[in-house]
């Protein structure tokens, strides 16, 4: 019998699992079938679903085709409530984008020094321990009423709920850091900067990595509540708009969207991470 | 010797508080000892009677409690480029090459180099150690006994006036042990090195160490005596256990490990720590076999 390597094994299974979910998927919304009589005038003002016994739900062939159109035309933009996917897209990923950095710049120098001091690892706790657990969208009214712009407040939003995962990871990091590595850096004076860029980051790269990691993970995940709060732009906006459109093909085209870009921002952070890594 | 104290241990003790604030404990108490320059030493004590300790002092990883030590006329004041340490994890920094590792070294002592001096003086030393091609290597790709060598190539790279060994060879197999050892003889004895080694390792002290010292067991250890090693310099590995006071070295060090270690400070009252008596196995004592009178056993 030919033997087939692990991988290909699992992709056979993973096909036959989604074969398996389109296929149930599609059964599931063929239509019920059970049609009222109504008159024609009183047929009109109703949807498919009460006159040809259609399901509520989109099969997978609608949200297929579309999803092709989508992608057909993912960056029209036909006023305020009609943009392309593409764009909303852009301006979440834009909105991350930039909260997401302001974290990184703010967390890890902050990580690094609660690493290195004890004294400000314990009076920096409280703090910490406080404002972590705190939903970042309930920063949103203090922002909105500070900052006076949505798209700035959900863009602090997204600093806000990256910065704690991040700088958590890499305080821990750098307190962790191996002593052998800290006394061979010690034994050959190396100084107090010196030894911060050669030995305590590289070695505490790998889990300021795995904290910037969950930290871009949450970040996706808060971007879309905190667009629905505010409005206007971005694809949490579209997933509302088209919630209130009642067009629950285009709702499930984007809820498939957003999970793929997060996917992806997973694998850019994964691919950073792996960069660092190092073998013992 | 001109340089008598080239290092200088001077009364130096560790004492930690005492659970329950009952007193300080005393690790060991008013050390003193001085090592000629080029002197190969060996500490042997039992654990826990702070030979490590002694050790990180000598770096300047640690402090002690009372006491000072002399490096070349200057007291020791916290870690220096003039010391290095050999440690007995090997503590590489995984995400270097071995290249990196000793250039790192070299670049930490001369920060005005340029990268080909930095890269021809770790070349040197790469090329001491016998890991000539393996500059690239990580030191995940090496093996235990490779990875010690870059330790020593990143130990002696940088020139220092003393090389401290925290028992560098105890976590190698038998073998490799047995070409390192040869290697750090030829080193030191090729480069004048001046070393300070700990070990529980009988054999390698007296193959590697012009002088043993012997501690006692902690808590209250005090350096017992020096053994100065009669062997001739130019022993070799092959024939040392053949020398004929090869075992009196090694019993007389095995005899103070196994009994007098624990009763050394009561059996000698009039002790004087700034004299430790320096010791020279002359003859070959009497075997055990030969002592209990049973016929000689079959070697």
């Amino acid at each position: 019998m030919k033997t087939v390597s692990l991988a290909g094994r699992a992709a056979v299974v993973s096909i036959a699992l989604f074969v398996a979910f389109i296929l149930a998927w599609h059964v599931a919304t063929r239509g019920i079938g059970s049609v009222q009589q109504m008159s024609p005038e009183y047929a009109k003002l109703m949807g498919v679903t009460a006159t040809q016994g259609k399901s509520a739900m989109p099969g997978p062939l609608d949200v297929g085709a579309k999803l092709w159109e989508h992608l057909k035309r993912p960056f029209y933009d036909n006023g305020p409530n009609d943009k392309g996917v593409g764009i909303q897209l852009a301006y979440s990923i834009a909105r991350v984008g930039v909260g997401y950095l302001l974290a990184v710049s703010f967390a890890i120098p902050i990580g690094f020094l609660i690493g290195m001091s004890p004294l400000m690892s314990r009076a920096l706790d409280p703090f910490i321990q406080i404002l972590k657990p705190i939903s970042p969208l309930a920063w949103m009214p203090l922002a909105l009423y500070t900052i006076k712009d949505s798209g700035l407040s959900s863009i602090f939003v997204i600093f806000i709920c990256s910065l704690w995962p991040m700088m958590i990871n890499t305080a821990f990091g750098v307190s962790a850091v191996r002593k052998e590595w800290l006394n061979v850096a010690k034994t050959l004076e190396v100084g107090t900067f010196r030894r911060a860029f050669t030995v305590i980051l590289p070695a505490a790269a790998p889990t300021i990595l795995t904290g910037m990691r969950i930290s871009i993970g949450i970040a996706w995940l808060v971007i879309v509540a905190a667009e629905m709060l505010v409005g206007g732009t971005g694809i949490g906006y579209f997933v509302w708009n088209e919630w209130n459109n009642l067009s629950i093909t285009n709702v499930v085209t984007a809820i498939l969207v957003i999970g793929l870009v997060g996917m992806v921002l997973d694998q850019i952070l994964a691919r950073f991470a792996k960069l660092v890594t190092f073998p013992e | 010797m001109p340089d008598e104290k080239f290092i200088s241990i001077e009364g130096i003790s560790k004492r930690y508080a005492g659970p329950g604030g009952s007193g300080d404990v005393a690790v060991f108490e008013n050390l003193w000892l001085g090592m000629r320059r080029g002197d190969f030493t060996c500490v042997i004590g039992h654990s826990g009677c702070g030979k490590t300790t002694v050790l990180n002092i000598l770096a300047g990883l640690d402090t002690p409690s009372e006491g000072t030590v002399i490096v070349d006329s200057q007291a020791i004041e916290g870690p220096s480029l003039d010391r290095a340490v050999i440690f007995q994890s090997h503590a590489l920094l995984p995400w270097r090459t071995v290249m990196g590792n000793v250039a790192y070294a070299v670049s930490s002592k001369w920060r005005r180099w340029s990268k080909a001096q930095i890269r021809t003086q770790a070349q040197k030393y790469i090329d001491l150690v016998g890991l000539t091609g393996a500059e690239h290597k990580r030191p995940s790709e090496l093996s235990g006994g490779m990875k010690q060598r870059v330790g020593i190539a990143r130990a002696l790279s940088i020139a220092p006036k003393i090389m401290l060994m925290d028992e560098p060879f105890s976590a190698l197999d038998a073998l490799t042990r047995g070409t390192l050892q040869d290697e750090v003889r030829r080193i030191c004895q090729e480069t004048g090195q001046t070393a300070f080694m700990i070990t529980h390792d009988v054999d390698e002290a007296i193959y590697l160490a012009d002088r043993i010292i012997l501690m006692t067991n902690g808590p209250g250890a005090v350096l017992a005596e020096i053994v100065e090693n009669p062997l001739p310099k130019n022993r070799v590995r092959v024939d040392i256990h053949r020398h004929p006071l090869y075992y009196a070295v090694r019993n007389h060090i095995i005899d103070f490990l196994v009994s007098r270690s624990r009763t050394f400070t009561e059996t000698t009252p009039g002790f004087d720590p700034r004299h430790v008596p320096v010791v020279r196995p002359a003859f070959i004592e009497p075997t055990i076999a030969a002592a209990s009178g049973a016929p000689a056993r079959v070697a």
